[in-house]
């Protein structure tokens, strides 16, 4: 019985043993584009193939972390520079200098030598609003982060848990950047009086504006951009104070036994065609002199962007998500 | 006329489930070619002692040896038997040849074999037309004989028929008895049944083992059990039987109330010991109407229960201090002694039918 | 003779006798050691595993309650408790008492459309249980079409979730009650009829008393189902935590396996204790259940039939709304804002989860549970049920086979990683494997299909594997030619039930797919995680056209291959 077992999986695992190399790659990007950033990268190395495993930021770094003992990928490539800081803590990231290293912005790569692991492309928190759920309530389209806790939003916003949500975790520790420690958990005890609910997904929110089910999102511009293009009646909003962001960045899993095709894969990771790529999606790429304007974004994202210190970020995530969970978490109390 | 050696002999077997003890001791032989019935209530431990033989539930202790050979710790699958149980357990999804070639198959004989065993099979228990039939659509009484035709099949040393009647209407049952007797005195395939019916016991077995509460009262004939019970049990059991209770009056004496009982002292059976207290025992067909020279009563009728051919009627004496007394008159007596309730009459207990028992045994 | 030549020889042999084992025994020990091994490791281990690691620091340290411990120093998780009891007893109150009407309708009335209303009743089998929530949130979210009817109250939180738990839970409990009320005894109401009892009286002194057993047995497995459903919290709770949300939150939010160890062994208690109280309750039902018993046939009765036929058509529109709903999302272009038909929602490949792929993976791994499944079942309940001999290790082997029911499948999952991806284990490679997927599909749902065939194996002649050790025929002979074929229906009917809840199911498998294993159920939840709650809606229907199909086919193949197998059964 267990050989049939076996057997089964063997058959099953079997559909693509064609290309020379197979990299199982994994990855936050949106689901959309994947296929795209595979096809691309084949156009110049076509031996290889890519296998996916693309799931929300949370549960890749999850994932990850889970299969510290014996890892299941061997390249991550698009994942938040925050997510590979602690693996790099943990001592889970093979160090790679990739070839044309020295042309890619100094902020888009660790700093160490070298880099543990080399960014792709910047993605900025923003606030999504629904034009016709604006009016339909009266509210006003807010132009800050402040805004937000005025009460006359109070049920109409929504936004990502932190403890769930890499995006939500980067409003959080940026607010906490931007207004101090002090100031920021005082900003967020107001705005948590007018969230509606708080999301497991990054996206989410910006897409639940999109369809009305919220007035505001607050999510990231390149999730609000995709929407806005599909027909939503969207307005993007980046607030005055700054945005905090995140960057999605490569890195190779240290034991995998595909060293070369993992290589192969980060150099091209960086290279122009790549950045031209990400540039597709995303105002801020790594080579930002390449960077063209992106549709529905707005123009001023690269001045709004906070220094965002991400060593800081990661030093004190679980700090920070203990904070916020016994600040908010508790919110739903029983209702008997 | 017997071989010395029996066919199957069973030692101080003992049956043990949990606390319960189901079978005590038992010790029996049974001879090559013998039809032997297990009889007695039911919960008394023969369908246990039959499936110890057949290895299906193991004794606890004591032995089983069958041609010579120790099986007492066998399998199943390992002795050489055939079995037929009172749910016959055919097997629904294969037509009838296909249950009787079941076994031959296991045997590696060649195919044509088989299938001409199945032919015989089918014609030895009549159902030679049937054979592409399912079970289901078999009547109770040929669903028995595909049990029995897949049973024999094999031809095994020994056969065990488990209460294998007791699902059928009366009919068909005197029917089959008939036929399981034959077709047994054919092949002389030693057969061992379980039944709880006396008449089929009597019918059918060469010997009875009469067993109650896990222990064998009494093995013998049909004519022994039936004319010379040893145990109480085994009188009360077996037919019909009268218990008057009495004491010693001497050699040759019994007294119960104011009469006093010739008996023939050779025909005491409980123990070798002969007490004071004793109980003495009639079957309603031996009393005889009329006066004699012998244990003869007056007695009067308290009532009649018509039973076809004869009647059995309720006796009382003032001789026998309260104790009352069947018998059982053909129905032409009846109508020519005018018996009716009230009616008055002599009778006599002969004195070769009456048997004693201590006492203390009665139940 | 016999009794005084046994007198005389008392205690020659006082040695206990043992059973020899034949081939036979011995072949078959083999083979139940090997699905018991089976079990071991696909479930006694992993369970072991998640619960040392709930003692573990992040480092594997043992740190003995210390975990525990900031659990219940944790308000927000603490509440948790409360919220899942909380939910869970009020839909087991919801559900019951519908389900009873309902049952009670179907079988002691003579309504009309009966059939139909227990396919109706009976679909929510047949999707994920995150697909009411989905519909819910296109009823009555912000933009719902019927969101007046909550008068200003939130669809997402408590209100949501019961109502997708009652959506998710009512066919379990109909079954149940449905199997109480048939086995009724007609006489019981004959003769409360000639006794002059109102309707009224009758109900409570007979109706009641008859299917109490059932109704507890109900209300156990809806608390259980609920208490341990992790799809509807998930995707229409809110802010509203309960445990099974916990334990996701706790793993895939914040990485910390510990806690999750922690709120997987808290959740394993309520479920542990009802599924244990629900076997006494099962026990008592089957003898409750006496062999003369005549079955009920309701006389038409005007105004109690119309009554009787109101409350199912009330809800069967419930459970109709709810799925056409989903249809409905599912094929609309942009909600509330495009409403032109569009199938853009079912381009899967351009949203997460896992695209296509991952609704083929999910056929794959049903089929492959399916059939694996039952190999595994039925063999295991034949070898526990008509093997000889070991019966220490047959209690065991029972046990095992019990214990899946009381393991939620987040539990299982879980506990699964801690096992099977444990570098120093053997089996290691089978992590991310569509194995590992069948291995703990097959294990989730193996309790409910080993009964079946438990139950199938009971009622045949118990006698068969004696004869057929008389005529010397090997077990797998008899198994092959006599057991099989006679039990085909029951076989049939668990392949079914295990395609269908492998189809459906999320719990156990969201910790466990890998880059080539995807599932549609698990694509379901991530779209809706991620917002795209109407290509999600649309893989759900996915799925639930699937099952349709494969019951559909499932019931023409069964009617062919009963009716050449089962010739004997028609007389």
């Amino acid at each position: 019985m267990k050989k049939t077992i076996f057997l089964a999986a063997a058959l099953l695992g079997s559909t693509s043993v064609f290309a020379a190399t197979e990299l199982t790659v994994y990855t936050a990007v949106e689901a959309e584009d994947l296929k795209k950033y595979a096809e691309r990268f084949n156009e110049d190395h076509p031996d290889i193939k890519i296998n996916w495993v693309r799931d929300s930021t949370g549960i890749v770094t999850a994932k990850l972390l889970a299969e510290k003992e014996n890892p299941q990928a061997d390249v991550i490539w698009g994942l938040a520079a925050t997510s590979l800081l602690l693996m790099k803590g943990e001592g889970m990231l093979e160090a790679y200098a990739p070839a044309g290293l020295d042309e890619l912005d100094s902020k888009f790569q660790d700093k160490a030598s070298p880099p543990s692991w080399v960014g792709m492309d910047a993605w900025v928190a923003a606030i999504c609003v629904n034009t016709v759920e604006a009016e339909a309530n009266n509210l006003p389209t807010p132009t800050s982060w402040k805004d937000l806790t005025n009460p006359v939003y109070e049920g109409h916003v929504a936004m990502p848990n932190p403890n769930s949500s890499g995006t939500g975790f980067l409003d959080v520790s940026s607010w906490l950047q931007i207004f101090g420690e002090e100031e920021g958990w005082s900003f967020m005890d107001g705005l948590h009086k007018n969230i509606h609910h708080y999301t497991h997904s990054g996206s989410k929110p910006c897409k639940q504006a999109a369809s009305g089910e919220v007035a505001i999102g607050v999510s990231f511009a390149f999730r609000g951009a995709k929407s806005k293009a599909s027909g939503a009646p969207l307005e993007i909003v980046i607030p005055s104070e700054g945005i905090g962001w995140d960057m999605e960045a490569t890195a190779i899993v240290k034991g995998t036994d595909k060293m070369d095709a993992a290589k192969t894969l980060v150099d091209w990771s960086i290279t122009d065609k790549a950045n031209k790529m990400y540039n597709e999606g995303y105002a801020v790429i790594g080579k930002q002199a390449l960077a063209k304007p992106v549709e529905h974004f707005p123009e001023n994202i690269p001045e709004s962007m906070i220094d965002n210190d991400f060593e800081w970020a990661a030093n004190n995530r679980k700090r920070i998500l203990a904070e916020w969970q016994k600040r908010y978490d508790s919110k739903s109390e029983p209702k008997s | 006329m017997r071989s010395a050696d029996p066919y199957l002999r069973i030692q101080n077997l003992t049956k043990k489930f949990g606390e319960f003890t189901a079978l005590s001791d038992i010790s029996l032989e049974i001879f090559e070619g013998e039809f032997v019935c297990f009889l007695g209530p039911s919960g008394c431990g023969k369908t246990t002692l039959l499936r110890a033989i057949a290895g299906l539930d193991i004794q606890t202790f004591g032995e089983i040896e069958q041609n010579g050979k120790d099986i007492s710790s066998l399998p199943p699958a390992e002795r050489d038997f055939g079995i037929v149980f009172q749910s016959y357990a055919l097997f629904p999804n294969l037509t009838i040849q296909r249950n009787i070639a079941f076994g031959l198959e296991n045997l590696k004989k060649p195919k044509t074999e088989v299938e001409s065993r199945v032919v015989e099979l089918l014609e030895l228990v009549g159902l030679s037309d049937q054979k592409d039939k399912y079970p289901a659509q078999l009547s109770g009484g040929q669903q028995q004989r595909v049990a029995l035709a897949r049973a024999i099949a094999i031809s095994p040393g020994l056969l065990l028929l488990d209460e294998p009647l007791s699902a059928l209407d009366a009919k068909v049952r005197g029917k089959l008895r008939h036929e399981i007797k034959d077709l047994q005195n054919r092949l002389g395939i030693t057969t061992i049944m379980v039944t709880h019916d006396q008449e089929e016991a009597l019918t059918m077995a060469d010997r009875i083992v009469v067993i109650n509460e896990g222990i064998i009262e009494q093995v013998g004939t049909p004519q022994e059990i039936y004319n010379a019970p040893e145990t109480t049990f085994v009188a009360d059991f077996i037919g019909s039987m009268n218990f008057l209770s009495g004491v010693r009056a001497g050699e040759n004496r019994i007294e119960v109330g104011e009469q006093v009982f010739t008996i023939d002292n050779a025909l005491w059976k409980a123990d070798s010991e002969q007490n004071h207290d004793v109980v003495i025992a009639i079957r309603p067909e031996d009393i005889v109407v009329g006066a004699a020279s012998e244990n003869c009563i007056d007695a009067s009728v308290d009532s009649v229960e018509f039973l076809g051919p004869f009647v059995r009627a309720e006796l009382s004496s003032p001789a026998l201090s309260g104790q009352s007394i069947q018998a059982d008159f053909s129905a032409n007596r009846v109508r020519s002694e005018q018996l009716e309730v009230g009616s008055k009459l002599q009778i006599s207990l002969p004195v070769n039918s009456i048997r004693m028992f201590n006492r203390a045994s009665r139940v | 003779m016999a009794i005084a030549e046994s007198t005389n020889q008392v205690s020659t042999n006082w040695k206990e006798v043992k059973s020899r084992s034949s081939r036979d025994d011995r072949q078959m020990l083999v083979f139940m050691g090997i699905i018991a091994c089976y079990l071991v490791v696909a479930l006694a281990f992993p369970l072991y595993a998640i619960l040392s690691k709930s003692f573990e620091n992040n480092d594997g340290a043992f740190i003995g309650l210390a975990n525990y411990i900031e659990y219940f120093k944790t308000p927000a998780l603490t509440y948790s408790i409360q919220n899942s009891l909380f939910i869970a007893s009020i839909t087991t109150l919801i559900v019951v008492s519908v389900a009873f009407l309902f049952a009670y309708g179907l079988s002691r009335s003579c309504m009309r459309f009966k059939s139909g209303f227990r396919v109706i009743a009976l679909v929510p089998i047949l999707v994920p249980s995150l697909l009411p929530g989905i519909a819910l949130v296109y009823l009555f979210g912000r933009q719902g079409m019927l969101k007046e009817l909550l008068f200003g109250h939130d669809i997402y939180g408590p209100i949501g979730i019961i109502i997708s738990e009652v959506f998710f839970t009512l066919p379990h409990a109909l079954i149940i009650i449905m199997t109480a009320l048939s086995i009724a005894d007609a006489r019981l109401y004959e003769s409360a009829e000639s006794l002059n009892s109102s309707k009224l009286r009758t109900f409570f002194t007979v109706t009641i008393p008859g299917a109490r057993y059932g109704l507890i047995s109900a209300a156990f497995v809806v608390f259980t189902l609920t208490i341990t459903d992790f799809g509807a919290p998930k995707v229409i709770g809110g802010d509203f935590n309960v445990l099974a949300t916990d334990i996701y939150k706790q793993v895939i939010g914040q990485q910390n396996f510990e806690m999750g160890a922690v709120v997987s062994m808290i959740l394993l208690l309520p479920a542990g204790i009802a599924f244990f109280v629900d076997r006494i309750m099962q026990r008592k039902q089957v003898a409750l259940l006496s062999a003369r018993a005549v079955a009920f046939d309701p006389k038409p009765s005007r105004v109690f039939d119309w009554a009787m036929f109101g409350w199912a058509s009330v809800v069967s529109v419930f459970i109709l709304t709810i799925l056409l709903t989903c249809q409905y999302a599912a094929i609309i272009k942009f909600y509330p804002y495009d409403l032109s038909f569009s199938l853009n929602n079912f381009d899967f490949d351009r949203m997460d989860g896992g695209g296509w792929t991952s609704f083929f993976n999910s056929l794959k791994l049903a089929s492959w549970t399916a059939v694996v499944g039952t190999v595994i079942v039925f063999f295991g309940a034949y070898m526990v049920e008509k093997g000889r001999g070991f019966n220490a290790g047959r209690g065991v082997f029972q046990f095992l086979a019990m214990l899946p029911m009381a393991v939620p499948g987040l539990v299982l999952g879980l506990a699964y990683i801690f096992f099977f991806n444990d570098p120093d284990n053997p089996l290691n490679f089978l992590y991310h494997t569509m194995a590992i997927l069948v291995i703990s599909t097959i294990t989730h749902f193996y309790t409910v299909a080993h009964l079946t065939a438990v139950t199938a194996l009971k009622q045949m002649d118990k006698e068969f594997e004696s004869v057929a050790a008389s005529l010397k025929a090997p077990f797998y002979k008899t198994f092959m030619r006599v057991t099989v074929p006679v039990s085909l229906p029951a076989i049939l009917d668990i392949s079914i039930y295990l395609f269908v809840n492998a189809m459906t199911t999320v719990s156990a498998v969201v910790f466990l797919y890998g880059p080539h294993t995807a599932l549609a159920s698990v694509a379901v939840l991530n779209m809706d995680d991620a917002g795209d709650i109407a290509p999600a809606a649309a893989m759900g229907m996915m799925i639930f056209y699937a099952n349709v199909t494969v019951k559909i086919l499932h019931s023409l193949i069964s009617k062919g291959i009963l009716k050449r197998t089962q010739a004997w059964r028609y007389r």
